[in-house]
């Protein structure tokens, strides 16, 4: 296939989950602020601009940090050029630059979601209705995801789609986690239940990983559990381990298609040393934090590299 | 204009009784009920716009995304029409390519004096740089578009060719598939020619005129200028259809004197470019030095036997007013036969007499610009006002060259669905053509596109034209 189309599949791929990313962390805000005080509300939707990496723009226009403003900010508005309006519409114009390699069931989910969403937030989101914005961005980014599944050959194409995806995924999650990181150190003012549980219960929805969490620990809310269960459960499905993991065999079929092994499996045999084998204990004695750059920074090497062995660019 | 009752309508006799082309069409018909039939209507948008079948308006924001209207009924022609048609079609392609080999070639025509040199020498499509050179196979006109007019049951006109992109096909297929989705039991009913291979023959007729540098299976490509251009999507559709890579101009590069287009594997030769992009594009070396659609060296290769371009650079010579005017003597010099088709009685402006005439009978006629097309530019006499007419006058008499004129024809009806039942709208239609060594493949259907505000003769897309299915029914 094309490299051009081969990138487009792969920015495809990187926008949907890119705007079910941002979808989630709204949503996981939305619910902070309904059961919160103002102060801490206002500090949740601080956190969520912080998390996007949007302060500047949003304080460039804002005051304050409320609720409307922060979702209007992040779902609409022209001054947010990552808005999920604009998220979306990169996602399908990514899927007509890719329109000959994905099945028409893929085009056809993709386009239907985004006239639903571009009708949606033609016009500021009200209160009443951000719930329901939020829940198509959910229910696109499945009706894709179960497209691409149910309807895709397995070849280059599916692989440049689920690269995007495992890319993109492992970038949010470490983001997230990183942007709570202080809250999860090991010090002694926080152990066991002085642990703010709604901070992290936050971060787990952000990640769709409430209930998961919940079920594999029995109710137990501590640090060591939710860096165990966020960056090292090769069980759940936007972990950093499991990202990695299938990042790693997505390379590995493309390497065998193309009948070469370029930088991009390079890189991955590196990173995967760097997860392989590490418990908790040495994620903190490394330090959270420095783990997850040096987490980000192969993430986005890996990334760099795919472009560059599959020609995505002239 | 306004009034359609005396023109010759398609479905029904002037008594109102159904014509046999429409006889299973209007039984099944007259078993719907009336609520059903509305309903169904406006879910044919919705199934257009999931489908993606747009087309890009610009506007001054944000580009627009716009559906061509689609209307239910179906436009029937019999199965000995349409074999009447083909012949004169078929006939009339083969005279368009023997008359390109022969202007890039010989000029026979013009020692002839059947044509005048004037016509293509001060022609911007005429591309010196084909002169002398024969595309692969003998092909200029691989994929053309002949639009067709009808007056009354034997009487069908051709009001134009189009020899460079013809564009619509996507259209012909979609309608089709629409409205075998919308109404299932109507195709059990009435036995129409499938259109669903047209793809196929397509990739079959551009495989068959691989250049002499191709090794193996042809490699096909459509050359479109992007997500951005208003026919994308029927780029990006045909291209999928044929199994064929969709390129951009970034995508191909002259590599060892073929070109190639870049893959994730590296660099693979094209064997046979269907572009999408016109000639002046089509490489910034030889045309528009600005140009980023196009492949820096492609003619250079193509010269060298490297390439297929379809069409053929320089075919568009072919297809302006000017040119039509003289197809009838074009077909007879080249096939020996007369046309089987006729044209529409054309007054060229640039002759003293026909300008005389046609200044005379403004109010009457429709005047076009010889290089015109999509409907602008035009002067339709019956519906223009006096100050219209006053103005296109000072505009003919400066430069009467530009423009040729033709009857106010009298166009036949077909009928529209409308939310107060049926109603008569005129129509046209668009038959595609493949041209190949192998013989030229009509696909029976085409496009046909009808003018929906009542009494109106524009059926341009641009103008407030739509489309409908178009049925060749089987015998």
């Amino acid at each position: 296939m094309l490299g051009r189309t081969a990138n487009g599949l792969f920015w495809m791929f990187r926008y949907l989950e890119r705007a079910e990313n941002t979808a989630r962390l709204l949503e996981a805000g939305l619910r902070m602020a309904l059961t919160r005080d103002l102060t801490t509300a206002r500090e949740e939707w601080r956190s969520v601009i912080a998390t996007l990496g949007q302060r500047a723009r949003y304080e460039a226009i804002h005051d304050d940090y409320d609720g409307p403003s922060v979702w209007n900010f992040v779902l609409r508005d022209k001054s947010n050029p990552a808005n999920i309006r604009q998220m979306f519409g990169a996602v399908r114009s990514n899927a007509r630059v890719a329109r000959t390699n994905i099945s028409s069931e893929m085009w056809e989910s993709v386009n239907e979601s985004w006239m639903k969403l571009d009708a949606m937030l033609a016009r500021p989101v009200s209160q009443g209705a951000v719930g329901d914005v939020v829940t198509t961005v959910r229910r696109a980014g499945t009706q894709v995801h179960g497209a691409l599944d149910g309807s895709m050959l397995r070849n280059e194409a599916y692989h440049f789609a689920r690269a995007g995806t495992y890319i993109e995924r492992a970038e949010s999650t470490a983001r997230i986690l990183d942007m709570k990181y202080y809250l999860l150190l090991p010090s002694l003012s926080y152990v066991g239940s002085s642990l703010d549980s709604g901070q992290w219960d936050q971060v787990l929805r952000s990640v769709a990983g409430a209930s998961a969490y919940t079920w594999l620990n029995a109710g137990e809310i501590d640090s060591r559990g939710i860096v165990q269960f966020l960056v090292l459960d090769e069980r759940f499905p936007r972990s950093l381990a499991f990202c990695r993991s299938a990042l790693r065999e997505n390379l590995a079929a493309l390497a065998r298609l193309h009948g070469q092994d370029g930088g991009s499996n390079e890189l991955m045999r590196s990173a995967d040393i760097q997860i392989a084998n590490t418990t908790t204990e040495e994620i903190f004695d490394q330090g959270l934090h420095e783990f997850l750059i040096d987490y980000m920074a192969r993430n986005a090497a890996i990334g760099e590299a795919i472009g560059e062995d599959y020609r995505f660019l002239a | 204009m306004g009034d359609t009752s005396k023109n010759f309508d398609e479905m029904r006799h002037s008594d109102g009784s159904v014509r046999p082309a429409y006889n299973d069409y209007c039984d099944w018909f007259g078993d719907q009920e009336p609520a059903w039939l509305k309903r169904k209507n406006s879910e044919a948008d919705e199934s257009f716009r999931r489908t993606g079948i747009t087309f890009n308006v610009y506007g001054e924001d944000e580009a627009e995304e716009r559906l061509i209207p689609f209307d239910m009924v179906p436009r029937i022609i019999t199965a000995g029409e349409w074999r009447r048609l083909t012949r004169g079609i078929e006939q009339r392609v083969r005279a368009l390519n023997a008359f390109l080999y022969d202007l890039y070639h010989r000029q026979e025509i013009i020692r002839a004096g059947r044509v005048p040199e004037r016509l293509f020498r001060n022609n911007a499509a005429w591309l010196p740089n084909m002169v002398g050179f024969t595309p692969p196979g003998g092909i200029y006109t691989h994929i053309s578009g002949i639009d067709l007019v009808r007056t009354g049951p034997d009487d069908f006109f051709v009001l134009e060719d189009n020899a460079r992109t013809p564009s619509g096909v996507s259209y012909m297929l979609e309608n089709r598939e629409t409205m075998m989705a919308m109404f299932p039991d109507l195709f059990s009913r009435v036995a129409v020619e499938s259109v669903a291979n047209y793809p196929r023959r397509l990739a079959r007729s551009l495989a068959a005129c691989a250049p002499p540098k191709c090794e193996g299976t042809p490699r096909l490509a459509v050359l479109t200028p992007g997500i951005f251009n208003s026919a994308y999507f029927e780029h990006a559709f045909l291209a999928d259809q044929m199994g064929a890579e969709l390129v951009e101009g970034s995508d191909l590069r002259v590599v060892n004197g073929r070109v190639q287009m870049r893959t994730t594997s590296g660099y693979q030769p094209v064997d046979v470019l269907y572009r999408r992009v016109d000639d002046d594009y089509l490489d910034p070396l030889s045309f528009e030095p600005d140009s980023v659609l196009g492949v820096p060296g492609i003619m250079d290769v193509y010269r060298s036997g490297g390439i297929t371009i379809a069409n053929a650079p320089g075919t568009g010579v072919s297809d302006d007013k000017a040119i039509y005017s003289f197809m009838p003597e074009i077909v007879e010099f080249y096939t020996g036969e007369k046309a089987l088709l006729p044209n529409v009685e054309t007054w060229r402006c640039a002759d003293a007499d026909s300008l005389a005439y046609v200044l005379d009978n403004l109010a009457e006629l429709v005047v076009k610009e010889v290089h015109g097309s999509g409907g602008y530019g035009m002067l339709i006499g019956p519906a223009a006002s006096k100050k219209e007419l006053g103005d296109f006058r000072v505009k003919l008499e400066a430069n009467p060259e530009n423009y040729i004129a033709q009857p106010t024809l009298a166009l036949s009806t077909c009928p529209i669905f409308t939310s107060k039942g049926l109603a008569p709208r005129h129509v046209d239609l668009r038959p595609f053509v493949l041209a190949s060594p192998n013989g030229i493949d009509i696909t029976p259907g085409g496009l046909t596109r009808v003018a929906l505000k009542k009494g109106s003769l524009v059926v341009n897309s641009s103008q407030g034209g739509g489309t409908k299915d178009t049925w060749v029914l089987k015998d």
